[in-house]
């Protein structure tokens, strides 16, 4: 019994030494930011691998749940003879939540991951140690870039998601299934609203989420044990971890942004 | 991937996000409709608005030539006071225009319709449309309804 509460409360407090660890860390990374604007190079090598490779995965899912979206929300409205508020069901869907979040879980999923096994890797190999000795501080070097890259490429990629979604949407509703080209387009542009949907649900929320999970990777990678299994429990931290952030975080931004 | 690549790879990577953006933000929102900021203002007071919301639609003869940019209650008359913000385009309003409450469609959302009067004096900023008709609350209606056919079964 006593044993049990002892584990109880050493895991309680690793949790909380983590969470400060995070905390300590994410501080050191932002400090690191503003010399990163006279080496923006080593930004723009990052957000290729971050953002520009999970373009792929990003299109071909915004086709996809857009495409789903069309065909599911005409089954539905076209018992109530309501066909052409397609455009709006469908952009409003992935405007407020689904472009947003979906975006976030793939790319915790294809960037998150690669991050983490990238710093973990260094960490393993002692490559961050070497750089120390060579007084050149890992954390501006390596980190803050991979960090600033994830969260510029998150709004980028998610808007993307979003607008193909839509296209998505297009093409099964109006191609496939008939409805009218002009009533789609029309009622989204008259309920879309810039503001709250575009502006408040894709860029906040994926501003957000990209911090997040940014932020998750590279301490889980940083944070990783150096050895081959550490750094494997690491990268399994990191995709259920941002993924979990991710899903509650969305359910506060909805209830803070959309709650009149 | 040299780094020339890497380079042009990025910059088309930005660069497609923010077409995705501009996209969004003209062909899926309303913002090209909502640009029309510039209008002028006029009041109307209405018994009952019903499910009207501010940014709703005002038409005449069905083409939208404006919003709904304020609902408020005068305690003093117990009416709602309904701010509209017409298009400045369309700013030859007869005075004596009339104004009310429709529901586009059965479950649709409700718009102000402007119906032109012979007047040719025209409204200006700030000025009030006199003549409103309030919303059609569905209850109503079925209430009446009902309670007409009662009225006739007992009749006969």
């Amino acid at each position: 019994m006593i044993e049990l509460l002892r584990y109880l409360g050493r895991w309680g407090l690793g949790v909380f030494q983590r969470l400060g660890r995070g905390h300590i860390f994410v501080l050191y990374v932002l400090a690191g930011i503003p010399g990163l604007l006279f080496r923006f190079r080593l930004v723009v090598a990052q957000m290729w691998a971050v953002g520009v490779l999970s373009l792929l995965i990003i299109v071909v899912s915004g086709v996809f749940v857009g495409m789903v979206l069309g065909l599911q929300g005409y089954n539905t409205l076209v018992d109530f003879g309501a066909e052409e508020s397609l455009g709006v069901a469908v952009a409003k869907a992935l405007t407020r939540e689904l472009g947003p979040v979906i975006s976030a879980l793939l790319f915790a999923g294809r960037a998150g991951s690669a991050l983490t096994a990238e710093i973990g890797l260094m960490k393993a190999t002692e490559q961050l140690d070497g750089m120390e000795m060579m007084a050149v501080d890992p954390l501006r070097r390596v980190v803050a870039p991979r960090f600033l890259a994830g969260v510029l490429s998150m709004p980028l990629l998610a808007t993307m998601f979003t607008a193909i979604g839509v296209v998505g949407g297009y093409f099964v509703g109006v191609g496939l299934l008939g409805v009218d080209d002009g009533a789609f387009w029309s009622q989204m542009q008259s309920k879309v609203e810039l503001r709250d949907d575009i502006i408040n649900g894709v860029l906040v929320k994926s501003f957000v989420f990209g911090i997040v999970v940014t932020w998750i990777a590279v301490f889980e990678g940083y944070d990783a044990v150096p050895t081959s299994e550490g750094v494997s429990a690491a990268t399994t931290r990191t995709v259920v971890n941002s993924s979990l952030a991710v899903l509650g975080l969305d359910f506060v931004l909805t209830a803070l942004m959309f709650n009149q | 991937m040299t780094s020339k690549g890497v380079e042009i790879g990025v910059g088309l990577f930005v660069a497609l996000g923010l077409a995705a953006l501009l996209m969004l933000a003209m062909k899926v929102s309303n913002l090209s409709e909502s640009s029309v900021n510039d209008g002028y203002e006029l009041t109307a007071r209405f018994d009952n608005i019903g499910g009207l919301k501010v940014r709703s639609p005002v038409t005449m003869a069905g083409v939208r030539i404006g919003r709904v940019s304020e609902i408020g209650f005068d305690s003093q008359t117990y009416e709602a006071v309904v701010n509209l913000t017409i298009d400045s385009k369309y700013d030859q309003l007869p005075d004596d225009t009339s104004a009310s409450i429709f529901t586009a469609g059965l479950l649709g959302e409700q718009y102000v319709g402007l119906e032109a009067g012979g007047s040719l004096q025209f409204l200006g900023d700030k000025d009030e449309i006199k003549l409103t008709q309030s919303a059609v609350v569905l209850e109503q209606i079925i209430g009446q309804f009902l309670y007409n056919r009662a009225a006739q079964g007992g009749g006969s």
